[in-house]
């Protein structure tokens, strides 16, 4: 699999995109979606909410777990995919594309997020 | 387990040739699913899938008392299973709780062993059935063999299954019932044909020795490839089990239920001949289970999207009445399910009111009779 180069990733999975108008959009890797199975529900936070880098905000169900879903950085939500809520299956299908999670107006990024060729090693380790 | 290495089953580097994500189960490295598990889920319900379960626990019973142990060591009537035919049944302590559910499969008479049994014991429990077998044959003609190494078992399961298995062998299959099991050649390789599996479909779990696993495996896929047979994980076991209602040990069986408490009351025969282990117990259980029943086995359906998980307390009205045993994302039904124990009040199916308490959130849940899905025949 292949990280896409013009992407940012932390090491709890999320990758962020460049930002566009001060938004960047988030979403899971491939990696991650491979290691949690089908997707199956997907919560995601509120257009509006404010998220914080590192801390959960939300969750992704598959058939055998229930996990959280961090954000990558802090800021206000100012999107969410109502397509992968009604099809949590784009997860899988698309984990850069199709299947992204939400958009958030970026306040604050970590100092600690992995260009894809870092990722590609921290994820193969 | 003393040791902290996996065990691998003979077919392992063709699971990881296959890309396959493992999983530890009971102390084995097995195959959790090599694609999607809903995929798999769907081919063994609408075509076919093939599992390997070489981490089962088989275990042989030979000697001339071979059938009087095993109907003082399980709850069952063994001595009543004919040549060839398999029975459902349990292992209990003394006090009634279940240590295993087995199935046991009465092999044909041999000039070496003219009576023989293979026990099939979970994973889980290989050990403590073998010792508690052991055990239990003193003072018995009969001797108990531990032949978990003896066997590589895969699994063919689906409506293409005896279409599949037809092609590679001579062995009778129309003549071969529903938990029965016979011996035969497959694909050239010798094996113990039995129709029985843990998925709710037809199919045929075919015991072999080790070494021929990977032939027959290849032999399979290759017979298989037109009709859309998949190799298949044990996610998708749990899941086909869970809409079959068929319990997991672990989950809807343990040592502090007995047969009655899981609802599987009619494995215990309590008119067959001779005393057996967990009589007295279980005969207290049965008038119990009659006039004042303990929490029910009952299916729960999701209104929602979201999944309850064994351990999730299954609440009403604010209350706790009962807790989830087993639960997933069902894909025939496209809605989450779950086994759950419940107190009597709350167990009929339709009962109102009814939730599981899914991370802190009360989401509603439909009381349903198991199983969930029976396959048309």
């Amino acid at each position: 699999m292949s990280n896409p180069q013009q992407l940012r990733y932390s090491k709890e999975h999320e990758w962020l995109s460049g930002a566009e108008d001060g938004v960047s959009t988030v979403g899971i890797t491939e990696h991650a979606a491979n290691a949690l199975g089908d997707v199956v529900f997907v919560q995601l936070p509120e257009v509006g909410d404010t998220v914080t880098a590192g801390e959960t905000c939300g969750e992704l169900e598959s058939t055998k777990s229930v996990s959280d879903l961090y954000s990558p950085v802090s800021g206000e939500v100012t999107e969410v995919n109502e397509d992968v809520v009604s099809d949590p299956a784009l997860v899988n299908s698309a984990p850069f594309e199709g299947g992204w999670l939400f958009k958030v107006r970026v306040a604050e990024e970590p100092a600690d997020l992995l260009s894809a060729d870092e990722y590609t090693a921290f994820s193969a380790g | 387990m003393s040791s902290t290495e996996s065990r691998r089953t003979a077919l392992d580097a063709l699971h990881r040739s296959l890309g396959a994500t493992m999983t530890d189960f009971a102390g084995w490295d097995m195959p959790l699913r090599y694609g999607s598990e809903r995929d798999e889920h769907n081919a063994v319900r609408t075509k076919a899938g093939l599992f390997d379960l070489s981490h089962m626990g088989e275990i042989t019973v030979t000697g001339p008392q071979a059938a009087e142990l095993l109907n003082f060591a399980l709850v069952g009537n063994i001595a009543s299973v004919g040549v060839g035919r398999a029975r459902y049944t349990m292992i209990c302590q003394a006090d009634g709780g279940i240590l295993d559910d087995l199935i046991v499969y009465r092999l044909a008479d041999t000039e070496a062993a003219s009576s023989q049994y293979l026990v099939v014991a979970n994973a889980s429990n290989a050990q403590v059935v073998l010792d508690a077998l052991t055990e239990r044959a003193a003072g018995f003609d009969a001797e108990v063999r531990d032949d978990r190494d003896a066997y590589a078992l895969i699994a063919v399961q689906g409506p293409q299954a005896p279409g599949i298995l037809a092609s590679l062998t001579d062995a009778d299959l129309d003549g071969l019932k529903y938990y029965a099991g016979l011996p035969g050649t497959v694909a050239g390789v010798p094996a113990l044909i039995a129709r029985t599996g843990y998925t709710g479909e037809d199919g045929f779990e075919l015991f072999v020795k080790p070494e021929h696993a990977v032939e027959l495996w290849q032999a399979l896929t290759k017979a298989g490839e037109g009709v859309g047979l998949v190799p298949c994980g044990l996610s998708c076991r749990d899941t086909l089990r869970l809409e079959a209602g068929m319990p997991l040990y672990g989950h809807e069986l343990s040592t502090s239920l007995t047969p009655f408490d899981a609802g599987l009351g009619r494995v215990v025969k309590f008119e067959k001949e001779g005393d057996f282990v967990g009589r007295a117990a279980l005969r207290e259980a049965a008038e119990n289970a009659n006039h004042e029943p303990p929490r029910v086995l009952v299916g729960l359906i999701a209104e929602g999207r979201r999944v309850p998980r064994a351990g999730y307390a299954v609440v009403a009205g604010g209350e706790v009445i009962g807790e989830v045993t087993s639960g997933a994302p069902s894909p025939t039904l496209g809605k989450p399910i779950a086994m759950a124990y419940v107190d009597p009040a709350h167990a009929t199916p339709g009962t109102a009111g009814v939730g599981v308490d899914i991370r802190g959130s009360h989401e509603p849940y439909e009381v349903v009779a198991l199983p969930f899905y029976k396959r048309q025949k």
